[in-house]
């Protein structure tokens, strides 16, 4: 079946065809001509204030949803826009399509106005890219965008349209079968490795269950849930992967890494089997690489085979799809345990001793002022795990990470591996179009905030009413936090004076949302059930809070886990541990 | 660190070359040689890429490549199972008067004269790298004026072939790329 049309419709009819139901964008005069047919569409198109909005926006809503997100953009500073988004999203392997319009196909490569290579420059954190300049190659090219993006180790994808191609007439195709003869995503994991694994499994005293976001983008929660309760081994779940497991059940550990429960940095660290699953031992998680975990011997299940042994060596590789690699695992460890295991009271003991020992907590401030880590904790506690919380990046985020209570996978939104300030509103507006029944809340920082919160105009426009609770320590608080440990208390350029200017309060009216502020502990419950009960309007409080608050434990950067300090300069009292 | 040998094929398709340059250098994966040209197959180009493995394994830099969506196939190829040459065209200071001496070196490597004239010749040859470099070494003393030299290329041994058994690949419907079909 083919119909004759523009090469902008046939675009439109091709993101139809792929099941698109919203974009995120801003047009300009390369793909102006696609703008005419997105009047028509079906598709809601969202437009946002900042091409960075539309990318991490995108990226919230296939967080949320499992689906591919989608942002569009014109040529040149349009398409530059997107290169943080981008980056961001291959960095958590988060399913993306960006369309941009190019500069007509005879000005390529003449410095035309508003041209940009996109595609040479978004090269290295794509998944795959593509410059079409014939219109008849636009459905094709769609359709394997959305293929790409979302199997396999799901990531960006970004197609880029000469204008011409635009314009120009073409029969709209959609192709019903693709050819990718350099793309085949391995699902099922192999027989033998399933085996050798369950046999570490069974062998193994003290096993550790590390896992991360993949466990997340695979659907694989009820799997890892059976997995984990057949093992019995302490479970811990990285920044990207909380909310796979519930914070309540009693195996879990909580997260490791830098700013780890000493319980999950520990168990990694004395394990003597990793079982890891969609995690890619980052050095955030592992600190000092040649110090991390060296007892213990490694399964590492994921889909995509270059994770395995990139870091650390694999004893037993598992390419595979976690929801099939889990579900095969299950019925083996099942056979291997009827043929005798390896007694895990001991482990168990010790970790669960040492896990109630170092409890995550903090220290109220001394001066009455509001603790930031108390406000985090409330509006889990007045919010529930059901809502999704989306952060910024800075102590905030960590703060986030450990004191909101997660139960639920995609509940949990931030930038784990590009670590981007500004993605936390625009990411929270594209959760919240994505499941719009849920309470939205990001949880951002000062200087985060105003990266990007213009966003925020969007969301009062187009009916998005998210919440913004502002941690606001008037500093670049992770940064300020580094330089109080590492630079002497020289605390330069991280002095953000936002207790001052911006007034909060009033920018939120400005942008058509409901502005809060809070500075004493004793009103926090009632401000955020107010902010709870503002269903018709974005919500922004200021959160006032203390400013020397500090992240903690710490395992400062490039040193061992083994080092790791519950505060400044206090190590675990590990000699009254028996480990 | 060891070299090794990979014979990459490649759909030929825009931006191909720059995809795998950019990922050795993003990757700080050393290229000793990369030689792009066609195949049997109009739709399929041939990299063999000459690698200088350190402290990445052979094995990690072979499955970034594959992660490349338009790299169809990748091989080592052993100096023991293949047969490998580069090109080699290098221009020397030779007039009559040495004429005699410089024949001599050529026979020895199986090279030609492709073009003289009163005070310089460019010779042509032909082989593996060692045979390219030692040629080199003989020429040396006429004095090298100039030199140029491909990167070197590779084909297995026997009668089997590479795209054979990889382009039996199968199509996706695009029923199963859809949209809908992500959701939980
Ligand atoms: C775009 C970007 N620029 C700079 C940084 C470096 N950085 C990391 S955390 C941070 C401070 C964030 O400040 P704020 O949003 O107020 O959060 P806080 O740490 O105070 O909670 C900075 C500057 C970054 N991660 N991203
Ligand atoms: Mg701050």
């Amino acid at each position: 079946m083919s119909r004759k049309m523009s090469g902008a419709s046939s675009l439109v009819q091709s993101l139809e065809s792929a099941g698109v139901d919203v974009m995120f964008g801003i047009p300009g005069g390369a793909i102006l001509p696609a703008y005419d047919p997105i009047f028509d569409s079906s598709i809601r198109h969202i437009l946002v204030r900042h091409e960075q909005g539309a990318g991490h926006a995108a990226t919230g809503y296939a967080q949320v949803t499992g689906r591919v997100g989608v942002c569009i953009a014109t040529s040149g500073p349009g398409a530059t826009n997107l290169v943080t988004p981008l980056a961001d999203a291959a960095m958590d392997s988060v399913p993306l399509v960006a369309i941009t319009g190019q500069v007509p196909s005879a000005a390529i490569g003449t410095d035309a106005f508003q041209e940009a290579d996109i595609r040479g420059i978004t090269m290295p954190f794509t998944k795959h890219n593509y410059l079409i300049t014939d219109p008849n190659d636009i459905p094709r090219a769609i359709a394997e965008a959305f293929y790409i993006a979302g199997t396999g180790r799901p990531g960006p994808v970004l197609v880029d349209i000469a204008k011409d191609a635009l314009q120009k007439e073409t029969d709209f195709v959609w192709p019903s079968q693709l050819s990718l003869p350099g793309y085949h995503p391995q699902l099922e994991p192999e027989n033998q490795a399933i085996k050798d694994a369950a046999a570490l499994i069974a062998q193994s005293s003290k096993p550790v269950l590390y896992v991360g976001g993949g466990v997340i983008k695979a659907n694989a929660s009820k799997e890892l849930m059976q997995l984990a309760e057949l093992v019995g081994a302490p479970v811990v779940t990285t920044l990207m992967a909380l909310g796979s497991f519930p914070d309540s059940h009693p195996q879990h550990f909580g997260m490791p890494g830098m700013h780890g429960t000493v319980g999950a940095v520990t168990a990694l660290q004395k394990a003597d089997l990793l079982i890891t699953l969609g995690a890619r031992f980052d050095d955030r998680v592992t600190g000092k690489l040649s110090t991390f975990a060296v007892n213990a011997k490694v399964i590492h299940a994921d889909i995509d085979p270059a994770e395995i042994g990139k870091n650390r060596f694999a004893d037993v590789p598992v390419v595979g799809d976690l929801k099939h690699t889990i579900s095969a695992l299950i019925p083996a460890i099942k056979a291997e345990f009827a043929k005798g295991r390896a007694d895990l009271a001991p482990w168990l003991a010790s970790m669960n001793k040492l896990r109630a020992t170092y409890p995550l907590g903090y220290d109220a401030p001394k001066d009455g002022s509001l603790s930031p880590q108390y406000v985090i904790e409330r509006i889990s506690a007045l919010t529930g795990p059901e809502a999704i919380y989306v952060a910024g990046v800075g102590q905030h985020q960590m703060w986030a990470a450990q004191f909101v209570k997660y139960e639920n996978p995609r509940t949990w939104l931030n930038s784990g591996g590009l670590g981007t300030m500004g993605y936390a509103v625009p990411a929270a507006m594209g959760a919240k179009v994505g499941a719009p029944d849920a309470t939205v809340w990001a949880i951002d920082g000062d200087g985060c905030f105003q990266m990007t919160n213009q966003e925020l105009v969007t969301c009062a426009l187009n009916n998005i009413p998210i919440k913004v609770a502002i941690i606001n320590n008037e500093s670049l608080g992770m940064v300020r936090q580094w330089q109080t440990l590492f630079y002497e208390g020289r605390y330069s350029n991280t002095n953000l004076e936002s207790k001052r200017v911006p007034d909060f309060v009033k920018l939120a009216d400005a942008m058509g949302c409901v502005g809060l502020t809070c500075d004493r502990p004793e009103d926090v419950d009632a401000i955020i059930k107010k902010a709870n009960a503002i269903n018709d309007q974005p919500v922004v409080v200021d959160f006032r809070v203390f400013r020397d608050a500090m992240v903690w434990p710490m395992v400062a950067a490039g040193t061992s886990n083994d080092d790791i300090k519950i505060a400044r300069e206090m190590a675990p009292d590990w000699d009254s541990q028996e480990l | 660190m060891s070299t090794h040998t990979l014979s990459v094929l490649v759909e030929n398709s825009p931006g191909v070359l720059a995809r795998v340059a950019g990922l050795f250098s993003r990757r700080a994966y050393n290229i000793d040689s990369l030689a792009v040209g066609p195949t049997e197959n109009p739709d399929i180009s041939r990299m063999t890429i000459v690698i200088n493995v350190e402290s990445h394994s052979l094995e990690q830099v072979i499955r970034q490549l594959d992660k490349l969506v338009n790299v169809i196939h990748i091989a080592e190829l052993k100096l023991s199972d293949s047969v490998q040459a580069e090109l080699l065209l290098v221009k020397i200071s030779a007039t009559s008067k040495n004429r005699f001496d410089v024949d001599a070196v050529l026979d020895t490597y199986g090279a030609a004269i492709v073009d003289e004239d009163a005070d310089s010749m460019t010779i042509e040859a032909t082989g593996d790298a060692a045979k390219i470099s030692d040629l080199l070494n003989a020429l040396e003393r006429f004095g090298i004026r100039e030199l140029a030299q491909s990167g070197l290329v590779a084909i297995e041994r026997g009668s089997g072939s590479l795209a054979d058994r990889t382009l039996s690949t199968q199509s996706i419907p695009t029923a199963d790329s859809g949209q809908a079909d992500y959701q939980n």
